[in-house]
């Protein structure tokens, strides 16, 4: 239930007050109406994160490529020989 | 799809399994805490990859499975009271009450419908004046947001025969119930990132330090999966307990605030009991005293009754991470998703479901 899929916000449908908007969000081009309320400074274009008609997250783009360069970080890390650094004593069990 | 390709990307699931592989020496317990997680782990056969030496275990984050029996009672008896409409989350239509499912007290009649979002259950109050439109607000602290913005629109729009029946339960509380059982055996933790999309990081940082153990806040896809095992293995190698996030491009230190005030506006932190697990102190929301008209319990005076539970479906062992759902002995021969014992069974985020429909080796631990 906790599933919440990012789509992108193709249209904004209506602005009840400040906060109270209602948007298009394209899903894979399904588009869907969602509440973005929680997401006050979406704008058009902007990947939000959806959980049952409501984005609760825009998607930060810097931090998505992070992942990707995580591994390739960890390969580099290895070549200067990191993992033969001090072994650590403690089983980290508890 | 962008944000959603790149993270099943076959070749970067290898390069992780790899490291994974290099990184772990020693035998190690994980809890993914988020049934969805679990059914990705195990749709995409990731349980079966990872090094022998890791071993997943899939906690309560399955909020059909933890919703007690008397729940779901009130729920029944609610769809069979002629004026009410019920609305519900589809997950919930077939797990079986004490007596029956929801799912069979519609095709007896009873007028219950499935909706995707509980703002359509608002629309739907406002469609028919004459019904009362009863939405079963179950969820963790990702639906929290969502249950309590169909209340505050109905406050707003002048809705009056809207209400919801609240089952509502947070994860902190119940980590830190699994961690002091006696019997504990997880080393470290992935939280759902979802709901810390939610709630942000914060609250885990005294569940790391009272007890040492690695918490790494991790996403859904294959790739964002193996990364937070990674992370957290890592931390188990070197005898580290810290707060990690993988799932940054989503998670915020502080969350969600505006969420977080719309959960405050609605509802109370209270003690709720757990299907399987038992009463967990200051582990749910209720509707608080300002909504009280759209509590559904105040509405229909309901009281919440205890009902014995199946003695033969071991979920709350499972939900503990002390039991596979192989080691069910009713698995896939008195329990299946078509005559199901107990919750696990029939919920899209129950790990017996995940097993039953997925699970290639049978790798009872
Ligand atoms: S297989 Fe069925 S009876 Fe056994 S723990 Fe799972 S839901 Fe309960």
């Amino acid at each position: 239930m906790c599933l919440a899929i990012p789509g992108k916000i193709t249209a904004i449908t209506a602005q009840l007050d400040e906060t109270f908007r209602v948007g298009k969000v394209s899903f894979g081009g399904i588009h869907k109406e969602v509440n973005l309320s929680m997401v006050p400074t979406a704008q058009v274009g902007d990947y939000v994160l959806v959980h049952v008609g409501v984005a609760i997250s825009v998607v930060d783009e810097a931090e998505a490529q992070k992942t990707f360069e995580y591994i390739q970080q960890l390969g580099e890390l290895a070549d200067l020989g990191e993992e033969t650094q001090q072994p650590n004593p403690k089983t980290g069990k508890r | 799809m962008k944000y959603l390709t790149e993270y099943r990307n076959a070749e970067v699931v290898h390069e992780y399994l790899d490291e994974l592989h290099r990184t772990t020496t020693r035998p190690w317990t994980i809890m993914e805490i988020c049934g969805g997680q679990t059914h990705s782990l195990v749709k995409n056969g990731i349980l079966d990859l990872l090094p022998k030496l890791i071993t997943m275990v899939h906690g309560p984050g399955c909020p059909v499975c933890v919703t007690p029996l008397g729940i779901i009672d009130e729920a029944i008896y609610l769809a069979e009271n002629e004026g009410v409409i019920l609305c519900s989350f589809g997950d919930m239509l077939r797990v079986p009450g004490s007596k029956k499912s929801l799912l069979e007290a519609k095709a007896k009649g009873a007028d219950v419908r499935i909706l995707y979002s509980p703002l359509e259950a608002v629309k739907l109050a406002q469609e028919h004046p004459e019904k009362q439109v009863v939405f079963f607000a179950v969820g963790f602290e990702t639906t929290a947001p969502a249950n309590a913005l169909s209340v505050v629109q109905a406050k707003m729009l002048g809705v009056k025969n809207y209400s919801i029946l609240a089952s509502h339960v947070l994860v902190p509380p119940a980590m830190e119930a699994i961690l002091g059982d006696p019997e504990n055996v997880i080393d470290a933790f992935l939280a759902a990132g979802h709901v810390c999309t939610i709630m942000g990081t914060e609250e885990y940082f005294p569940v790391v330090e009272k007890y040492q153990v690695p918490i790494v806040i991790t996403g859904f896809e294959p790739v964002d999966l193996l990364q937070g095992i990674l992370m957290a293995v890592r931390q188990l190698e070197k005898g580290e307990a810290n707060l990690e996030n993988q799932y940054a491009r989503v998670v915020q230190r502080e969350g969600n605030l505006l969420a977080q005030q719309t959960i405050g506006q609605v509802f109370e932190v209270a003690d709720r009991d757990w299907r399987g697990i038992g009463t967990i102190p200051m582990s749910g929301y209720e509707v608080n005293e300002s909504y009280a008209e759209f509590d559904a319990r105040r509405r229909f005076h309901l009281h919440l009754q205890a009902v014995e539970e199946n003695k033969e479906c071991i979920a709350g062992s499972i939900m503990k991470g002390l039991k596979k759902p192989f080691d069910c002995p009713n698995f896939g021969t008195k329990c299946t998703p078509e005559h199901p014992l107990g919750a696990p069974m029939v919920s899209s985020e129950g790990a017996c479901a995940a097993y039953f429909h997925f699970a290639r080796a049978a790798e009872p631990v």
